[in-house]
């Protein structure tokens, strides 16, 4: 109890006595405004228990998500044993789903380390630098804008061959310019503040000036604009998938499931439904999730 | 050996028929260790000139040359930021809002080589008079005097011999305002500084500076001691004016 209530004391702190214990209590700070925001915790507690099942599925799964069995295809949720019911081909629903979240959450990640990425270097950079360089790059960005995101992601992939891997990179070539916009609008906004003066005139170069000093700034909007696009990109990771040029069978990709489960959506209806719940419930967990990274990373309201 | 020197110095905002003269003819010298102010209403172009100095103004030309060295445009040389620092007007803008008092000092200590930081840092924090205990305070844990005095301590890092003041005082109570200026005063006579001040405050001038130029639509109208201007023994007429009205604004 005692160690616990010294712990707190810690991290809140007044003046804090190490860089150490100035960045966690800053956290802390974060994490009380995050977990007062019901719903945000909604969607974060939803997330885990995706990763988790994705984690654990080879625990969780009561059949082998692959093994066939056309004696068993097409039954109801609870019969024989298959909590989510089969599929065509007699694969039980549930222990694909647990190892389709894998695939998902996979896709997630690899969209969300490159989309965001590349969009802040190049939007930040143009924002930065001005002149040519700004034009240059903002109309390149103003091209890949101008096409539907499903359609040139489709163009990617029919260029680069089916698969998750063309399909996350597909997504990710579609995905940077919103972010390249926003991190150049940020950057336009903190490029002629005092404080970004004030580091030139300490000697700071170009580099310096936009990873150390513009890019923690751009970083929160960013990761807001993730978190709520994640829905977008887990729905066109479906919709590839979906067409048959993400995930290829007998791969358990959410979007395959429910395009195999089209054909038998009027007599069988959970074969398409359970997985569209699942991409449903992953998706509302980012929206959830990103409404509440707003109010913790919020600049504006950081200085109250 | 003046400090800094500056011979007909010219700055265009805008281009074509918007093309506007900010300051126009500027010549001045500072000597070292003398506190040099620049007066006038807004836009009269006193900012302008210490933004030329920093290099933080494209497009300016005329002459202006920094213990020895001669500048141009934007480009600064390494030396000149070890030699000339900046203390600006809004300290709520001055500082990044995501780093410690710490990581802000410790950049621009690292920026000119310095080494034993650690040491350095909890001097220079006494210093500007906050102590040790801010040193890992976020900007808004602080208030408008204590992040002017951050503002002035990271200005006071790299040990500079010049410093430009923007108006430091303007954005703070008038009770903060008096801490802020006797402890720019108290640093000058520590450290042998050069001070370039700009203020619209002809008060605060006077408290600072020995020697001031009122400026006015980017023109100097005349350089004067403080003693001059304290028995209003003024050439210009717009001088003359100014000092009337502060006087009166006092009374």
């Amino acid at each position: 109890m005692s160690a616990e209530t010294s712990l707190k004391e810690w991290l809140l702190a007044e003046e804090p006595q190490s860089r150490r214990q100035a960045r966690w209590g800053a956290w802390y700070q974060s994490w009380l405004t995050f977990r007062s925001n019901t719903l945000a915790m909604a969607g974060l507690i939803i997330l885990v228990l995706i990763i988790l099942a994705a984690i654990f599925a080879p625990l969780l799964a009561t059949d082998d998500p692959f093994a066939q069995d056309l004696g068993q295809r097409l039954l109801a949720p609870g019969v024989d044993g298959h909590l989510l019911g089969t599929d065509s081909l007699g694969r039980d629903i549930y222990s694909r789903l647990l190892y389709g979240a894998r695939i998902s959450i996979y896709i997630v990640l690899l969209v969300a380390m490159v989309a965001p990425l590349l969009g802040l270097v190049i939007g930040t950079i143009a924002g930065y630098m001005g002149g040519w360089t700004d034009e240059v790059l903002m109309r390149l960005t103003d091209i890949f804008l101008a096409f539907p995101r499903l359609i040139l992601a489709l163009a990617f992939v029919a260029a680069l061959g089916a698969g998750i891997e063309n399909a996350v990179l597909a997504i990710s070539l579609t995905a940077w310019p919103p972010y390249a916009r926003i991190a150049r609008a940020e950057t336009l906004t903190i490029r002629s503040a005092d404080f970004i003066h004030a580091i030139r005139l300490q000697g700071a170069g170009p580099i310096r000036i936009i990873t150390r000093h513009i890019w923690p700034l751009c970083i929160s909007s960013l990761m807001i604009r993730v978190t709520l696009d994640m829905a977008g990109i887990i729905l066109t990771a479906a919709g590839l998938g979906f067409l048959g040029l993400g995930a290829q069978p007998p791969s358990p990709e959410w979007g395959a499931m429910i395009s195999e489960g089209r054909k038998y959506i009027l007599d069988y209806w959970w074969v398409a439904t359970i997985p569209g719940l699942a991409i449903f419930a992953i998706s509302l967990a980012f929206n959830l999730l990103g409404d509440g990274l707003r109010d913790v990373l919020d600049p504006k309201e950081g200085g109250a | 050996m003046n400090a800094i020197e500056a011979r007909g110095v010219d700055v265009y905002f805008g281009s074509g028929a918007e093309l506007t003269r900010a300051v126009n003819d500027v010549s001045f010298e500072v000597a070292q260790g003398e506190s040099f102010g620049l007066v006038g209403e807004s836009g009269s172009g006193k900012s302008t000139i210490l933004r030329v100095i920093a290099g933080l103004v494209p497009g300016w030309t005329g002459e202006i040359t920094v213990a020895g060295e001669s500048l141009q445009d934007e480009k600064r040389s390494r030396a000149f930021h070890k030699k000339v620092q900046m203390v600006f007007q809004d300290p709520y803008a001055s500082l990044h809002p995501r780093q410690t008092v710490d990581r802000v000092l410790s950049e621009a200590m690292e920026l000119q080589g310095i080494t034993d930081i650690n040491r350095r840092i909890t001097r220079l924090l006494n210093d500007v008079g906050l102590g040790a205990g801010f040193r890992f305070r976020y900007p808004h844990q602080l208030s408008g005097g204590q992040r002017q005095r951050v503002a002035i301590a990271r200005a006071l890092a790299p040990e500079p011999e010049i410093l430009l003041l923007d108006e430091p005082t303007s954005a703070l109570d008038v009770s903060v305002q008096a801490e802020i200026l006797n402890l720019l005063a108290d640093l000058r006579s520590e450290l042998g500084l050069t001070y370039v001040m700009v203020s619209h405050d002809l008060g605060v001038v006077g408290h600072l500076c020995g020697r001031a130029a009122v400026m006015k639509d980017g023109e100097f109208v005349e350089v004067l001691g403080i003693d001059a201007m304290r028995r209003l023994d003024v050439t210009q007429p717009y001088t003359r004016h100014l000092l009337e009205s502060s006087i009166r604004s006092i009374r």
